[in-house]
């Protein structure tokens, strides 16, 4: 502020709007926010490219033909095989057992939350199902492996019982680790819906159901359609309950979910400890696999943004 | 509107709320031209132990319009929610006295709030169209109500004619609703109520959202629902309580001696009576812009 120096005799200056000096703090928080950004940027195109290069490689050796088309994984045994199919079969069954109980226990109780529970209850709650939420892996699953599958095994109705290892376990296990998810998600976006619908719909003479169902559920459709997605992907990604309870067989496409076979994430954790020599192709196949897991959950989250932009009800 | 065949015709029998016996046989109060269809006898609601608002005895007669004015805070709105049960989903809110419909207390122990308010409809201040498109709009109520059979896309005209909206939305009915402007919505979620048959419409502040235009038409609509309808409306606007009622009541807020305000019915009578010649000082003071 310059205007001390303007002052003429008798005229009054003009108050001042120039620059004074640079504010310095403004700047150094803006590069350090900038640099925050790139960092995750950074990240995820290391991550594309460093998955990417290994697995140019592999399709060298291996055709993408043999990949997609043969039967048995076996790129660890004396006769190998270089067929990812098992390994997607395997994936996509745990993932689908694991969505049949996520999707209506999660929804159900968003439901519950948002629309039947007082503030009371739903303040005690709420809390909880994000402390699920934190509960590590791991303990999921031994949780399936030393508690669902034996209860699992004698309520089994026929003779030939689920086997040590299965993935009926692990998708039981995986549904209700992803349920807080789904759930809390779900909440949040139905809650989210003005409470103008909500009345508009009683107004009309409207159960609490018919109101959760036909008006709200709707209008957040786009929220509780990410949800699920979240919970997908997690799905698609976890490694732990997987690798424990479902186990690492690989010969041959199982599709009875009372038998074991290894994921992709499961085949990626149980190969990649440490004793594959690098650049091998034993080695390459880690990457390959990475890589179509990526795909996958890359095009689950393409389809679930076009079927929202398809169903959603966009309320303001 | 007419619906000939129309069974829930309310007329001859009063509708019943709940499986035990209405509370007066049918006759007894009813089918005279100056029973009330809504009548409220010392009527409070409370939030908790708050009491928003108290000592209101008023009748709405039906196929007329009946206004509520007031300042702001004065419990108007507070009133025509609980003619159907909508304070219900607001927690801890609760009323005492008695709000009587066809001679049946509205709050008693076997009436299901469903009901009442299939009987008695309500258009809220700001439009809340769902988020689906005109047609879905006006069947959303049929459908929840199981009245969607066979002829729903006459029921769907009738409805947006009765609510003067056909003519500018027929070409249009599986566009989303929202496309609409303001008054547009507003008449749409009029067809919609009127679309399920109710007795009663319970509007709180209809127009406060819309424009002098919009605002005319939907006056307009009013004068020709009343024929069919028995319409409650609550207003900021005095000129627009003139212009559309029959009767109107006046609420204000009173401090008591503990300091906490509390609304308060103060006078009831023809709309032309308030206006012109208000029994009570604070009327008057409030209709001539004194005050509020």
């Amino acid at each position: 502020m310059t205007s001390t120096s303007q002052k003429v005799a008798g005229i009054p200056a003009a108050p001042s709007v120039r620059r004074g000096r640079p504010r310095l703090g403004e700047k150094a928080i803006e590069a350090l926010l900038v640099l925050a950004a790139i960092v995750s940027v950074a990240t995820t195109v290391g991550i594309v490219i460093s998955l990417a290069v290994p697995t140019v490689e592999f399709f060298g050796t291996v055709s993408l033909g043999e990949f997609v088309t043969e039967t048995l994984w076996t790129p660890l045994f004396a006769e190998k095989h270089y067929g990812v199919l098992p390994l997607l079969v395997a994936t996509l069954i745990v993932t689908a057992i694991a969505v049949t109980i996520a999707i209506p226990v999660g929804l159900g109780s968003a439901i519950y939350l948002s629309e039947y529970a007082g503030n009371r209850t739903r303040a005690f709650l709420k809390p909880i199902l994000e402390i699920l939420a934190g509960i590590p892996t791991v303990v999921y699953g031994f949780f399936a492996l030393l508690a669902v599958n034996p209860w699992l095994r004698d309520i089994w109705p026929s003779q030939t019982k689920p086997e040590f290892q299965n993935m009926l376990v692990a998708g039981i296990a995986m549904g209700l680790m992803i349920v807080p998810t789904v759930a809390s998600l779900a909440e949040d976006a139905m809650t989210a819906v003005p409470r103008s619908l909500r009345e508009g719909a009683y107004a009309l003479a409207s159960t609490k159901m018919q109101v959760s169902t036909r008006v709200v559920l709707p209008a957040a459709l786009s929220g509780i359609v990410a949800a699920i997605v979240l919970g997908i992907s997690r799905a698609l990604g976890e490694t732990m309950i997987v690798t424990i309870a479902a186990g690492l067989k690989t010969d041959g496409i199982i599709v009875n979910p009372i038998d074991g076979a290894a994921t992709m994430t499961a085949y990626i954790a149980g190969a990649g400890q440490g004793d594959l020599p690098v650049d091998s192709l034993d080695y390459l196949t880690i990457f390959a696999v990475g890589s179509t897991l990526f795909l996958f959950t890359l095009a689950l989250n393409a389809l679930s943004i076009r079927m929202v932009r398809r169903f959603r009800e966009v309320y303001e | 509107m007419t619906y000939p065949e129309d069974p829930m015709d309310t007329t001859i029998v009063p509708p019943r709320l709940s499986a035990g016996l209405s509370l007066h046989p049918s006759g007894a109060t009813h089918g005279g031209e100056n029973t009330p269809v809504i009548d409220l006898a010392d009527v409070a609601v409370w939030y908790g132990d708050y009491q928003a608002v108290r000592g209101v005895s008023m009748p709405v007669a039906r196929n007329q319009i009946t206004a509520m004015i007031g300042p702001s805070g004065c419990g108007k709105s507070t009133v025509l929610r609980s003619l159907n049960r909508m304070n219900d989903l607001i927690g801890g809110a609760r009323v005492t006295g008695v709000v009587s419909y066809h001679g049946q207390d509205l709050y008693a122990r076997d009436v299901d709030p469903i009901e009442v308010r299939r009987r008695i409809g309500m258009v809220f201040q700001k439009p809340n169209p769902f988020p689906k498109s005109i047609y879905d709009n006006v069947t959303y109520g049929l459908k929840v109500n199981k009245m969607d059979t066979g002829r729903t896309d006459d029921l769907v005209e009738q409805a947006l004619r009765g609510a003067a909206l056909w003519d500018e939305v027929k070409d249009k009915l599986k566009t989303s609703a929202l496309a609409l402007s303001g008054g547009q919505q507003q008449r749409l979620c009029i067809a919609r109520t009127i679309a399920v048959r109710p007795e009663v419409i319970l509007m709180d502040e209809p127009c406060s959202a819309l424009d002098p235009i919009a605002t005319g038409k939907i006056e307009d609509l009013m004068h020709e629902l009343a024929a069919s309808y028995t319409i409650v409306i609550v207003t900021h606007n005095m000129q627009q309580a003139a212009r559309v009622s029959h009767r109107t009541a006046f609420f204000t807020a009173e401090l008591d001696d503990a300091g906490v305000r509390h609304g308060r019915l103060v006078e009831f009578n023809d709309t032309g009576r308030i206006f012109t010649n208000p029994a009570d000082k604070r009327t008057e003071d409030y209709i001539t812009g004194r005050f509020g």
